[in-house]
């Protein structure tokens, strides 16, 4: 094993233990519910990725198997990271902020949270259902 | 070297564990309460990823992969419970 190889694992390491740290030290240091929101899903999401950059190349230069794994782990959790920050910023509005609080939205529908989605206006999937 | 750096990373995510803890067990509103179980799963995920590169098997992604999803859902579960009454409508 190469002087590199190493130095470049032990890096990714610590980086993503100093993201992971940052983003959970953040959940109870800010101040506000909102202002919560931003430190987990940023973070730690990026501590994880670091993670599994490392993990990939230690197997990849150490063990010498690629494996697509990490890559698949990586996708998910960014793909939903801003979905369950979505759905927590949702949750936190409902239970916490009244109607009238809130901006107004300059559409012809409201907050998603308090008002029903807007119908579909194309018909077309009914009249195939019909047949 | 990468021994030394896997036992920082161990640590770092260890004392993030801590933090979620204390969220979960002092957050004013469930939503602070959903934030840090969700965090958690993350740092779950990071933890046995590292324990994969510790012990030099990689038997540990499947374990990983069904930790992410787990989590996600019951996340998002949680979530419409709390907004709605209810889970699938």
């Amino acid at each position: 094993m190469s002087l590199i190889a190493e130095i470049t694992i032990s890096f990714f390491l610590v980086v993503a233990g100093i993201f992971g740290l940052v983003g959970s030290f953040g959940l109870i240091k800010l101040h506000d519910s909102m202002q919560r929101l931003h430190a987990p899903t940023k973070a730690t999401t990026l501590g994880v990725g670091g993670v599994l950059i490392a993990s990939m190349l230690y197997f990849l230069l150490v063990k010498e198997t690629l494996s697509f794994h990490e890559l698949l782990i990586t996708l998910f959790l960014f793909l939903t990271a801003p979905i369950t920050a979505n759905f927590v910023a949702k949750t936190y509005i409902t239970r916490n902020v009244r109607p009238q609080d809130l901006p107004e939205t300059d559409r012809r529908y409201g907050w998603a949270p308090y008002d029903d989605p807007p119908p579909q206006e194309t018909a077309v999937p009914e009249e195939k259902t019909k047949h | 070297m990468i021994t030394a750096a896997l036992v920082f990373a161990f640590g770092c995510f260890g004392l993030g564990f801590l933090f979620n803890l204390w969220r979960i067990s002092t957050g004013p509103d469930a939503a602070d309460r959903l934030l840090a179980l969700d965090t958690m799963v993350i740092n779950a995920i990071a933890l046995l990823i590292l324990y994969g590169i510790y012990r030099g098997t990689a038997m540990y992604y499947e374990a990983a992969m069904l930790v992410a999803m787990v989590g996600f859902v019951s996340t998002v579960a949680y979530c419409r419970f709390v907004l709605r009454g209810d889970i699938i409508e």
